[in-house]
């Protein structure tokens, strides 16, 4: 961030959140020619919030208030019913599927960080034959979305018995993550410096020891951006697991909710449940991510000035 | 790359690990299989679902059931049939509906979501406005939506004895709109990408434009260029590699369109199973088990998305920074 100039003497600075910007005098925030931009804030606010404002006040309704009563205000409180629908309905097997998608996206998301973080480093840091074609090999791939890959990797799967129908037919190919791969040699090349590493091999410490113990602890925060980035794409997954699961107990909470939401004849009854259902999928995540926003953007402008 | 050699040729490291042309008295040591260990699990996850499941389709694409009697009574026999698979999807019209109908929705849903999310990201730079980091959780929001969960969401909007917008309209003596239709069901597919991506895209753009150096805007200042006039002439080709990234994600997802359409068919008659081509190679793959035709739809849907991803990072090429 840049120092104010001295020949500007009269600038304030504003801070909020850490973002301190300069603001020159002559600018009003409420100036009138400023209320056309506020407006457009304002109407795309209420666009994005919207939703999910009726989704909080639907999830407190019953069925017949879903129907017959205002869209955007409560009726009779029946969030503690719902919930207890929701979570008792076909013996609980919302909670199943919620755990289900936590394991997922949190181990899966987990795994498939650290060997994209192995294989980062070792791409930016290490000299070995084939490094130019794997880096080459992992841009490529990074452009392939795991949907393109879905039907794929269905019929090599139910090609390998006891495969399909298992946690490992969803969980395995979540470990694939060549955008994880990318950001963690952006990440590696701009902050483990090569005096480090070789100043910890003089030390005698062996490769992973110096991966291991230097390295990593210096990339944290790249590995939570690395993280997030395939969490959600975890979470968000749905054609993978509708092709290779078919036992509801496996399912994610996506695939779940979507089942109730194709059953023609139970929808009507199951509105409530469906719709509590996924504010309580939603929530969670939504609060994760406004927490750990900073992560998005450092990861998000790596990606794009490098890209 | 360039700097990762210079690094290493640089660096005071012993030999033997930093390069392969080992001197001779080190021939022995092993420490040139430490950087394959490293990249040994990624390569292996690589290779079995990416690789191999490519590979596979491919050869499955060449394949067909066939059966022996006229009668269809013998059991039936997979036999090579060449780029049979591939001449029959090409000529199949349920394919190309579905090309055609994920191309018009690009055409049209890309630049809206994109001009809409650099206004945003535009605004959330512009130090006259105020209360910017609540616009900007505000926008981003919904990508924390699961994109099955934002449309079975909008599907209760788009559903008329429940949706707050019909009953708006009935509430005015108006006909609600039909969100369902077969001529407006894409549009409101549209709507739930824009819905979901708007905020992520105008994220990528403020960081783009977060990082542009601010001596920039002292000298744009000084030679009296506005605000609007800075936007112009230095936020907007400044942050044209984010914009190109950002571009190229969603000409990719445009041709991927699945799960929106797949959750919506339950209530909208409108969707048919050659809907979007991945809707297609799912019902030929998936629901009529037609391993081969389907292996053919899908390396074709690749191909494709290669093709588009390819031509537009070329077209885009050497307008680097304006």
């Amino acid at each position: 961030m840049a120092t104010i100039p001295a020949d500007l003497p009269n600038v304030p600075t504003e801070q909020s959140g850490g973002d301190r910007r300069q603001v020159l005098i002559g600018y009003k925030a409420w100036a009138p020619k400023n209320m056309v931009g506020y407006v457009f804030l304002i109407g795309m606010t209420i666009y994005f919030l919207t939703p999910l404002y009726w989704l909080f006040i639907a999830s407190s309704k019953d069925n017949t208030d879903l129907f017959a009563s205002f869209g955007l205000w409560f009726a009779n409180f029946k969030l503690l019913d719902n919930l207890t629908q929701l979570f008792t309905y076909e013996g609980g097997i919302y909670l199943r599927w919620i755990l289900n998608t936590v394991l997922y996206a949190v181990v899966g998301g987990a795994a498939s960080t650290f060997i994209a973080m192995m294989a980062g480093y070792a791409l930016a840091k290490l000299r070995f034959l084939g490094n130019r074609l794997l880096f080459a090999m992992v841009l490529g791939a990074a452009l392939v979305p795991l949907t393109t890959l879905a039907v794929p990797i269905y019929l090599v799967e139910s090609k390998i018995p006891g495969l399909t129908h298992t946690y490992w037919a969803v969980l395995l190919p979540t470990l694939l993550s060549p955008f994880g791969v990318f950001l963690a040699r952006i990440y590696a090349t701009a902050s483990i410096s090569d005096d480090l590493i070789a100043a910890a091999r003089v030390d005698g410490a062996s490769e992973f020891r110096i991966f291991w113990s230097v390295a990593l602890p210096i990339l944290v925060p790249g590995m939570i951006t690395i993280f997030l980035f395939q969490f959600v794409a975890i979470w968000n997954n749905f054609f993978l697991p509708l092709v290779v699961l078919s036992d509801p107990t496996l399912f994610p909470v996506n695939l779940g909710l979507a089942t109730w939401s194709f059953d023609p004849a139970a929808h009507e009854l199951l509105n409530n449940i469906i719709v509590t259902g996924s504010f309580v999928a939603v929530l969670p995540v939504a609060v994760l991510f406004l927490f750990l926003q900073r992560y998005w953007r450092a990861g998000l402008s790596l990606g794009s000035v490098t890209g | 790359m360039a700097t990762q050699t210079e690094h290493v040729a640089a660096s005071p490291v012993p030999e033997a690990i930093t390069s392969r042309a080992a001197k001779p008295r080190r021939t022995l040591s092993l420490a040139w299989i430490w950087p394959y260990l490293f990249i040994l699990p990624f390569l292996l996850v690589f290779v079995t679902f990416f690789v191999a499941p490519f590979v596979y389709d491919i050869i499955q694409s060449f394949y067909a059931e066939k059966h022996a009697g006229g009668l269809g009574l013998s059991p039936p026999k997979v036999v090579w049939v060449g780029l049979d698979n591939y001449v029959q999807a090409l000529h199949d019209p349920g394919l190309w509906d579905g090309f055609w109908r994920v191309f018009v929705f690009g055409i049209v849903q890309i630049p809206v979501m994109m001009v809409l999310a650099l206004l945003i990201a535009l605004l959330m730079d512009s130090v006259v406005i105020r209360f910017r980091s609540f616009f900007r959780l505000a926008a981003f929001v919904p990508y924390a939506v699961p994109g099955v969960v934002a449309a079975i969401l909008w599907g209760f909007f788009y559903t008329p004895g429940i949706s707050p917008i019909s009953q708006a309209f009935r509430s005015a003596q108006l006909t609600p709109p039909d969100f369902l239709g077969p001529s407006t069901i894409l549009w409101s597919i549209a709507n739930i990408s824009t819905w979901v991506y708007l905020g992520y895209n105008m994220l990528i753009f403020f960081a783009a434009m977060q990082a542009i150096p601010q001596e920039l805007y002292e000298a744009a200042r000084i030679d009296g260029l506005t605000e609007v006039g800075i936007a112009r002439h230095i936020k907007i080709p400044m942050i044209f590699p984010a914009m190109r990234l950002g571009l190229l994600f969603s000409i990719i997802g445009s041709i991927q369109l699945f799960n929106e359409p797949r959750i919506l068919e339950n209530i909208s008659g409108a969707i048919n199973e050659h809907f979007t081509p991945n809707i297609f190679a799912y019902n030929i793959a998936y629901i009529q088990s037609n391993y081969y035709y389907g292996g053919a739809i899908a390396a074709l849907i690749g191909f494709i998305t290669f093709v588009f991803s390819f031509a537009f990072m070329t077209l885009t090429q050497g307008k680097k920074r304006g």
